[in-house]
């Protein structure tokens, strides 16, 4: 019993510390989506966000320039990726995997002296501490960009159901003629879309650096930023879906180690790979029906 | 450069060596050939300062340089592909290097034996054993450290400062060097305290920091007040058990740094013992030993030195270990049995006794599983 309680409470923790990166970059990914262009470079973003977090954490002193820094190189990769498949038969797939590349590579060029000093890290907000009990007071220390990335994911929901601005992604998104009846510049929604959608993914990857595991080194993205953007498609393009899809990413993940920990020691490969398996069984589950291809933008590349 | 076609590549680099060689000349008829100059190429698959098995290499790299007459020159992020046999060339042609120190185990096969075969008058040692007489080339070979003697210290550390009797392992892969490892913390530990055990998580790959901080997090949920690790980097697993407020034990480097609170003592190579015995073996001209393998005995490990959670107590019963290990009493006393009850080692077997490279068991007292 106090085993089962032990990975249950390891699982809550783990959804809470691990989920956040994959909130935020699948809220990026689904803005940009949402308004007819896939990123697929958002794991360069990821990790460059990760770098320019910590070196901005580390030289101000203050983790909080650190996550500005961070949302200004999203916002800095984003406009590129924007700005560059505005040009004429520009690919957005192909320019996002270059993109993934050029962040990943930026980052670890300019990375290079921050592997070795430590940053300040984002304080964490003790919940449970009241509690006296120490599993639970442990898994409800939570980072104030988690909540951020609550208040955000249900901004956006709200934002696309009934605002103007969300009406006008949507539209770009499904139609681009029908945008350009309604007097919208397709170009500037979607370059704005895409930026703003890496400001998201820059500040998911501070996240990493600067709070769960907390340093900067070349190997902390273990494909974050990928697996965020398959979340987005099972998330079938809702905001809320994403959130719910991120939590359940992160209790996966941390299935493998509490199970070992209690002395579950068999098959842990498998138990490691529970997130992956998640992701597969998700994804065959809603690609049944015509269910899930009705909420994909109609102006993607992939749907056209 | 007497074998194969020249290629554009061969032919530039020749051309730039001979201009360097050139000028080398020069410069020490200038300054009298007082000195013997040598050049050790070293190549390190990640980057140097990983609080790690990079930085393990790197410092003995630093402790190299320091000896007169010899240049190190180093090359970091070398990934295991054809960029091994471009580096190693580029050290040999534009650098001089007469020693190449390949650091990672992919490194061997096949680029550091294909260069070995091209070039050689240079000497050619891989870390990790793969080197074999009958069948790889005579000037290459390989050198490496019994780290589990450290481990083991680091274990009759633990097994004085716990109080909840569990320490915590985070390991990357089942493989006998990190289960030797495993073992030889739980030896250690159960000298002490007899019903200590060892609670170990496999990650599955050697460098994944979020899983390694969530196991470092689920294993003190567990009750583990100790910590440590055989990952590539333990920064991670030192900093969260840090900040959680349990004790920690290093690996491969020197980890102080990062836990002023927690930390115990660390198991640490000591690659400059091997560097500098081959750089002298150089400068005297000598044939340079193609199998090199040692740990306390021969000074090619040692723990790091003792942080704030070592007590005065715990610093006499390493230091006592350390003494007992270099005059080679053994880690693993007869007859021991695996956590399954079957018994693996029935009579005591000497530190550097060959069953124990190819360990695939863990040792009773150890909660885990290699499957």
């Amino acid at each position: 019993m106090d085993a089962l309680i032990t990975v249950l409470m390891a699982m809550v923790g783990g959804a809470i510390r691990v989920s956040t990166p994959f909130l935020f970059v699948s809220l990026g990914e689904c803005l940009t989506e949402k308004s007819g262009r896939i990123n697929l470079g958002l794991e360069g973003t990821l990790v460059l966000g990760a770098m320019v977090g910590y070196m901005a954490s580390f030289e101000t002193g203050n983790p909080w320039a650190g996550v500005i820094a961070a949302g200004l190189a999203g916002f800095v990769m984003g406009a590129l990726h924007g700005g560059l498949c505005s040009l004429q038969r520009v690919n957005d797939v192909a320019v996002g995997i270059a993109l993934m590349t050029f962040g990943t590579g930026l980052a670890f060029f300019f990375g290079k002296p921050y592997i070795q000093p430590s940053a300040p890290r984002l304080p964490s907000i003790p919940l449970a501490d009241w509690t006296g009990i120490p599993h639970l007071a442990d898994a409800l220390r939570i980072n104030p960009l988690f909540f951020l990335g609550i208040a955000l994911a249900l901004l956006m929901a709200w934002a696309f159901r009934t605002t103007r601005i969300g009406l006008i992604v949507r539209t770009t998104g499904d139609s681009a003629a029908a945008a350009r009846a309604m007097g919208v510049s397709v170009i500037g929604v979607r370059v704005l879309a895409t930026a703003v959608g890496g400001i998201f993914a820059g500040i998911g990857g501070c996240f990493l650096s600067l709070y769960y595991p907390g340093s900067w080194n070349e190997a902390l993205s273990s494909g974050q930023g990928l697996m965020a953007v398959a979340l987005v498609i099972f998330a079938r393009w809702d905001p809320v879906r994403c959130f719910l899809a991120a939590l359940l990413f992160g209790a996966a993940g941390a299935l493998g180690p509490a199970l070992q920990s209690v002395g579950v020691t068999q098959g842990y490969y498998f138990f490691n790979a529970a997130p992956y398996i998640l992701t597969l069984l998700i994804m065959i589950a809603s690609a049944k029906g015509r269910l899930a291809m009705r909420s994909m933008p109609g102006e993607l590349t992939i749907s056209r | 450069m007497s074998r194969g076609p020249l290629s554009r590549r061969t032919l530039l680099t020749s051309v730039a060596a001979s201009g360097v060689a050139a000028s080398g000349l020069a410069q020490t008829v200038g300054t009298a050939l007082a000195q013997t100059n040598i050049t050790v190429g070293i190549l390190y698959v990640g980057p140097r300062d990983d609080f790690g098995y990079n930085q393990a290499h790197a410092v003995g790299a630093a402790e190299l340089k320091k000896v007169p007459g010899v240049k190190v020159v180093e090359e970091e992020n070398v990934p295991e592909t054809i960029a091994v046999q471009r580096s190693m060339e580029s050290m040999i042609n534009l650098d001089g290097a007469r020693l190449i120190l390949a650091t990672s185990f992919g490194y061997f096969d096949p680029h550091m034996l294909a260069m070995a075969a091209k070039y050689p008058r240079v000497e050619f040692r891989h870390a990790v054993g793969l080197w074999d007489q009958a069948k790889h080339p005579q000037n290459a070979g390989s050198y490496f450290g019994y780290l589990d003697q450290a481990h083991y210290v680091n274990g009759i550390a633990a097994g004085l400062v716990s109080k909840t009797k569990k320490i915590g392992f985070i390991a990357a892969k089942p493989i006998p060097s990190v289960l030797r490892n495993i073992n030889a913390v739980l030896l250690g530990a159960r000298k002490n305290m007899p019903d200590a055990t060892v609670q170990v998580v496999f990650t599955g790959d050697w460098s994944l920091p979020v899983r390694e901080a969530e196991a470092t997090n689920a294993l003190i949920a567990a009750g583990c007040d100790v910590i440590t690790c055989h990952v590539d980097s333990p920064k991670v697993v030192v900093e969260t058990a840090e900040r959680r407020g349990v004790m920690t034990l290093g690996h491969n480097a020197s980890q102080a740094s990062l836990a002023p609170r927690g930390f115990v003592t660390g198991a640490e190579y000591k690659w400059e013992t091997i560097y500098k015995g081959f750089a002298d073996n150089l400068a005297k001209s000598q044939k340079l030993p193609n199998w090199v393998r040692g740990g306390y005995d021969l000074d090619y490990v040692r723990n790091t030195a003792y942080g704030a959670a070592a007590t005065d107590g715990v610093r006499r019963a390493c230091d006592t270990a350390i003494a007992e290990l270099k005059r080679g009493a053994p880690i693993f006393v007869g007859p021991i049995k695996d956590n399954r009850g079957n018994t693996v080692i029935p009579a005591t077997l000497d530190n550097y006794a060959p069953p124990l490279e190819g360990i695939n068991y863990l040792v009773e007292g150890v909660i885990g599983s290699i499957t």
